[in-house]
């Protein structure tokens, strides 16, 4: 039950987008649109960038030209409709795991209305009576687990994650990737997903973009340089032929020679490049 | 210090322990109890030897000869000294009135300490602009105060507090700016992106992270305030723990002056104590 009228998703759109740190410019020419509800994940080597994105998305540093919309809209620092979730936890270790999903609560929440939005968001990522210990108390993959509880307590337009899930261990990754689904069919924001793990991007994304080198130097600025919507039924068996053939289409994206393309893509699963 | 005896005790306390639980695993859970009573029983008593030890030493040096009664009178005159003080009402004066302006002094001082520490701490433009004053003014020693103090404030109760309010503000003013430098800057970034910023940043995520080094700050503090109650009092004042010891000195009486120093000690000793608890409990509710 809701306590109050499901927040709308957010439209995202960086147009000639550009971020330089001093003379290094890291990311040029991005332009792209996240229409409302849809599930996108940034695919790409470390450094290429995919933080910085994600970080503009939520109004932490302005872009070195360019602009990122919500909604037709500039975001602005710290942004009331954006709420972020890290590859830590980074949860206050003096505050018990209630009190660090309160923290993402709306500012003037009312306190019963606060308890009650607490207890269904831990109920919603499986840490029912478990509101009361501190995080040191808990798993890695349960302290992640309230990191998103306390995003999503924003009842934010877009929800931002920069590799939540890529500091666990691999079975609680992937339980992870199927509690964000659930939370996504549950409360359909728009979702931001930094991630350098194809089988990660082709088990959860709606849609995956991958950011690599405009140019043909590995160190030029990063841009996008494939996107690609997944059109596969939920829920996704992980060993999917379909979707082999994209996996496949992603790591060479990403430069990595599969040596596998050629029997991997024969399979004519619904999955299609667009 | 106070402080560093009682860290190195509970340490030794709970490495005993751990030493012992794989032996004692099945014995019946009384023994545990009476073993940690029998403990504490046992560092009361090593606690007491030394301070004892120099009592006798003291009983035995003072009935030799070797020392005039004005040198070193022996410990029955400082306790009669003491009954004589509490019969005509004069000890409580002087032990209430130093108790009050330590209080006030380290109250107004520590608070100070947090506001400004806090400011200098977080931000890089407070730093820049009143760091190197705040240092120099630190440098200066304390009794170099007194007559300015005197001059500007007067001789009665203000300019005292001042002058304890000072020799308590720089241990927790340094503590809290340093220690908030030092804030996990990952928290910090979280709580940002959740619309924390200003004094409900410094509230919700900065201070309760630096509470541990606050402690230290403020156990500092009033070690200080104690050093500066006795360097008030002594120079100018009627009452209190400092001007028993001038006064007492300009009389002979050294039985009142070892009886001011042993007062000192043991009242600075509880409201470490006192402090320490408070500490304990300030750690439990707010470190992992």
């Amino acid at each position: 039950m809701r306590t109050s009228t499901p927040p709308a998703a957010s439209t995202v759109e960086f147009s000639s987008y550009s971020q330089a740190f001093g003379h290094r410019t890291v990311l040029t020419d991005v332009d792209l649109t996240v229409p409302a509800g849809e599930l996108l994940v940034i695919l790409g080597p470390s450094g290429c960038g995919k933080s910085t994105l994600l970080r503009s998305a939520a109004g932490l540093g302005a872009p070195t030209s360019g602009n990122v919309l919500l909604d037709g809209e500039a975001v602005t620092g710290g942004d009331e409709r954006t709420a972020f979730a890290f590859q830590e936890p980074r949860l206050l270790p003096w505050r018990t795991l209630e009190k660090n999903t309160e923290i993402g609560l709306p500012r003037g929440t009312a306190k019963d209305a606060a308890r009650t939005e607490v207890a269904r968001l831990l109920n919603l990522v499986g840490l029912t009576g478990r509101g009361g210990l501190r995080p040191r108390e808990v798993s890695g993959g349960m302290a992640q687990r309230v990191s998103l509880a306390r995003a999503l307590a924003r009842r934010p337009g877009v929800l931002l994650l920069d590799e939540p899930f890529g500091a666990l261990d691999a079975l609680t990754r992937l339980q992870m990737q199927d509690l964000l689904l659930t939370i996504h069919q549950e409360q359909p924001t728009t979702v931001l997903l930094v991630t350098h793990d194809v089988d990660e991007a082709v088990h959860i994304a709606d849609r995956i973009v991958v950011l690599g080198p405009a140019s043909g130097t590995a160190d030029a600025p990063a841009t996008v340089v494939r996107d690609i919507r997944l059109d596969e039924p939920r829920p996704r068996d992980r060993g999917s032929a379909g979707l082999a053939h994209v996996r496949a289409d992603l790591l060479s994206a990403l430069g990595i020679d599969t040596g596998a393309r050629g029997s991997r893509t024969r399979a004519e699963g619904p999955a299609h490049v667009s | 210090m106070s402080a560093v005896d009682e860290g190195t005790g509970s340490g030794l306390r709970t490495a005993g322990s751990h030493d012992r639980s794989p032996n004692r695993t099945p014995s019946p859970t009384g023994t545990s109890g009476t073993d940690l009573l029998s403990r504490r029983l046992v560092q009361v008593v090593l606690g007491a030897i030394l301070p004892l030890c120099l009592l006798g030493a003291w009983q035995i040096l003072s009935g030799t000869g070797a020392f005039s009664f004005v040198q070193l009178p022996p410990p029955a005159a400082v306790a009669t000294a003491g009954a004589d003080l509490i019969a005509r009402g004069e000890l409580w004066t002087h032990i209430g009135i130093s108790v009050q302006r330590v209080l006030l002094g380290f109250i107004a001082g520590g608070a100070l300490g947090i506001v400004l520490g806090s400011a200098v701490g977080l931000s890089r433009f407070a730093h820049a602009v009143s760091a190197p004053l705040i240092g120099a003014f630190r440098a200066v020693p304390s009794l170099a105060w007194v007559p300015l103090l005197l001059l500007w404030i007067g001789i009665g109760e203000d300019s005292k507090v001042t002058l304890i309010a000072i020799g308590a503000f720089f241990p927790v003013y340094t503590t809290v700016a340093s220690s908030l430098r030092h804030v996990d800057v990952q928290l910090v970034e979280a709580a940002r992106t959740f619309g924390y910023s200003g004094l409900r940043l410094l509230l919700t995520v900065q201070l309760p992270a630096v509470v541990p080094s606050v402690f230290s700050g403020l156990r500092l503090a009033l070690a200080q305030a104690w050093l500066f109650l006795v360097a008030a009092e002594l120079l100018a004042s009627s009452m209190g723990l400092g001007y028993l010891l001038t006064d007492s000195q300009n009389n002979g009486r050294t039985d009142r002056l070892l009886l001011a120093i042993i007062l000192l000690a043991v009242l600075g000793k509880v409201t470490d104590a006192l402090l320490g608890l408070v500490e304990t409990r300030a750690l439990k509710r707010w470190t992992a």
